[in-house]
């Protein structure tokens, strides 16, 4: 034994412990059990949850007002406390999902800043405008449809509060799904003018409602190493198939017309093929192009900013009173 | 993917064609069931009159809060906002089609297509002059502040009003007023607690607050002046004469402003009803084409 010999590659003790954890945090993700705020968890995996559970609140938040903008307008008061009542389910959900982010150290108002300065997005879908009340029953049927495709699956997200909290969210989004298309049937059993309204919402919103499942796997860097975690479960485009699927059928027997000529089911697959997606529209909309993307923040910044002296007042009168 | 499956085969279950299989979005009248006869001595006009009075109160204060929904300061408001909302435009609803029930329709079952239930054709149909609701209520919201100000005062003659309604002689009025008063107790609650924080929380907002006070105040002038029909019907045990309910009103009032560290202003004399006769500002005529617009524009659809 000299002093000269050479040393072995050093493991430090905090480097053995590390290993442990992220051995126990591989195991945990490997037997598909949930990883809990107070677990060790990788700082990647932190990251992207933060991220993909902020981005689903703020478009809970910022989806509020595309239906939003006809409460006011609502055609009868049953209407009204069916839309009044949706819209304030997605505060609800906002509500969650900002909770379930806030247990990985994120702070909801911290966030909301993101959201406001263009740091953090939120779904394009919401950048689109709602020109008529058939709109708000479109929204339902596609928009909370494809959201359901997407969401269910969370349900089982390796993250214990965000998938505790996505299946309470998917519950109330297929209550919302089919209170939009029974709105859109009874609209198609009105006049004409109605019937003129869903088609003109269904040629609207369609091909959004496809772009909601994100750029095709082709194109889509972070899906493989979300796959890997737990944390995304199934590809876009295999998301985007089952949504299609399973709306042809609905639109058949609402009696509309899904603006696709090449929309054909394939008899070998039991599937429908359906025409190329305009990837550049959704790439204008992320990319803050779309109709109402300034609008959106806009009004989510006045939201706050104009009401910054109540949130100041409500703190200073609960130190006081503390 | 059993979850998925049950959400589609529900939309299945449509195929019934019956179009009730989403709850919540049956029920297309809101008294179905209900006995609507009008009890013994008591003129159906003056039901009627006195239902929208307090229907449309409701329904405008309702329109209003809707106002707030994507604008207001926290999350937990646009929540407890749309409750609210909720709540008032559920008394709305019942109100309206209990006066259509007692035959007061008007000139709005003439331009409101046959498809359209009574609660339609009153909110939707009825020009400014026929509604029946106080200035207190039409008012604009203004800020944070004067909008919790305006709901406390707006949500204290209301729950003194129901409180007493319960024992109403009319029974839907009296189901009604219960199940109302209970919510109501949590609507004042709520917007108590908003101006004590407001009130007694930074110079900013205490301004804020006194100054919500200072604008919501004049409108109290006629709001415990009887109408002919709510003095006939109080006589009969129908309804209740808001000139009763004053002392409990002032007394709450006083009490919250002072705890929210806030001056109370003097007390308006009192004036004879506009609005519950159908005098309005412009206010209520831009708040009407918004609620109306889109409905008067289809009268022969159905929603």
């Amino acid at each position: 034994m000299t002093a000269t010999a050479p040393a072995a590659p050093a493991v430090s003790p905090a480097d053995a412990v590390e290993r442990q954890l992220q051995e126990q945090f591989d195991a945990t993700i490997a037997a598909q059990h949930r990883i809990e705020p107070r677990d060790w968890m990788p700082e990647g995996y932190r990251r992207t949850l933060i991220r993909q559970i902020a981005q689903h609140a703020h478009s809970e938040i910022i989806g509020m007002q595309p239906e939003g903008d006809w409460l006011l307008a609502a055609p009868s008061l049953r209407r009204k406390a069916i839309l009044l009542a949706k819209v304030q389910d997605e505060a609800g959900h906002g509500m969650y999902l900002y909770s379930a982010a806030e247990t990985l150290g994120a702070d909801r108002a911290d966030l909301t800043d993101k959201l406001i300065e263009g740091r953090q997005k939120y779904s394009s879908i919401f950048n689109y405008p709602t020109l008529t009340y058939a709109d708000v029953g479109v929204i339902g049927w596609l928009v909370d449809g494809a959201a359901i495709c997407n969401q269910v699956p969370l349900c089982r997200s390796s993250y214990g509060p965000y998938a505790r909290a996505m299946i309470r969210v998917c519950k109330e989004e297929s209550f919302h799904q089919r209170q939009g298309y029974e709105l859109l049937m009874t609209m198609m059993h009105g006049t004409g003018e109605q019937r003129a309204m869903v088609q003109d919402a269904v040629d609207r919103w369609w091909w959004p409602s496809l772009m909601m499942f994100g750029p095709p796997d082709t194109d889509s860097p972070n899906s493989a190493r979300s796959m890997a975690w737990g944390i995304k479960r199934h590809s876009n485009d295999e998301l985007r198939q089952r949504f299609v699927d399973m709306t042809v059928p609905q639109a058949e027997f609402l009696g509309v017309t899904l603006p696709d000529p090449d929309l054909s089911l394939d008899p070998a697959t039991g599937r429908y093929r359906f025409g190329p997606i305009d990837w550049e529209e959704l790439k204008r909309v992320i990319s803050g192009q779309g109709p109402c993307n300034a609008e959106r923040i806009a009004r989510r910044r006045a939201a706050r900013d104009d009401n910054a002296w109540v949130t100041e007042a409500a703190t200073a009168y609960a130190e006081k009173n503390s | 993917m059993a979850h998925e499956e049950t959400v589609y085969d529900a939309l299945d279950l449509a195929h019934g064609g019956e179009g009730q299989w989403a709850f919540g979005t049956g029920f297309d009248d809101p008294l179905a069931g209900v006995d609507t006869t009008v009890p013994d001595g008591v003129d159906p006009a003056d039901l009627g009159a006195y239902c929208l009075m307090l229907g449309d109160d409701a329904l405008v204060l309702a329109q209003r809060l809707t106002e707030w929904i994507t604008a207001a300061p926290e999350l937990e408001e646009e929540v407890a906002l749309a409750n609210i909302a909720l709540d008032l435009l559920g008394q709305a609803r019942l109100l309206l089609a209990r006066a259509g029930a007692a035959g007061v329709l008007g000139r709005s079952r003439e331009l409101a297509g046959p498809t359209i239930p009574d609660e339609d054709a009153l909110a939707c149909f009825r020009d400014p002059d026929e509604f029946r609701c106080t200035a207190l209520v039409a008012a604009p919201n203004g800020d944070f502040g004067r909008t919790m100000v305006r709901l406390l005062v707006a949500t204290t003659l209301r729950l003194a009003v129901l409180t007493r309604l319960r024992a109403s002689r009319d029974p839907v009025l009296a189901a009604l007023a219960a199940k109302g008063a209970h919510e109501l107790t949590y609507h004042r609650d709520y917007a108590a607690r908003w101006v004590l924080r407001l009130g007694d929380g930074t110079a900013e907002s205490s301004r804020r607050a006194q100054a919500g006070v200072d604008d919501v105040w004049p409108l109290l002038a006629d709001v415990f002046s009887p109408t002919d029909v709510e003095r006939r019907l109080a006589a009969a045990g129908v309804a209740v004469d808001p000139s009763g309910t004053r002392a409990e009103v002032t007394d709450v009032l006083t009490t919250v402003l002072r705890r929210a560290t806030l001056r109370v202003p003097p007390w308006p004399a009192d004036e004879a009803p506009a609005g519950r006769h159908g005098r309005h500002g412009p206010e209520l005529v831009d708040l009407l084409s918004r609620l109306q617009g889109l409905a008067r524009q289809h009268p022969a659809a159905t929603w």
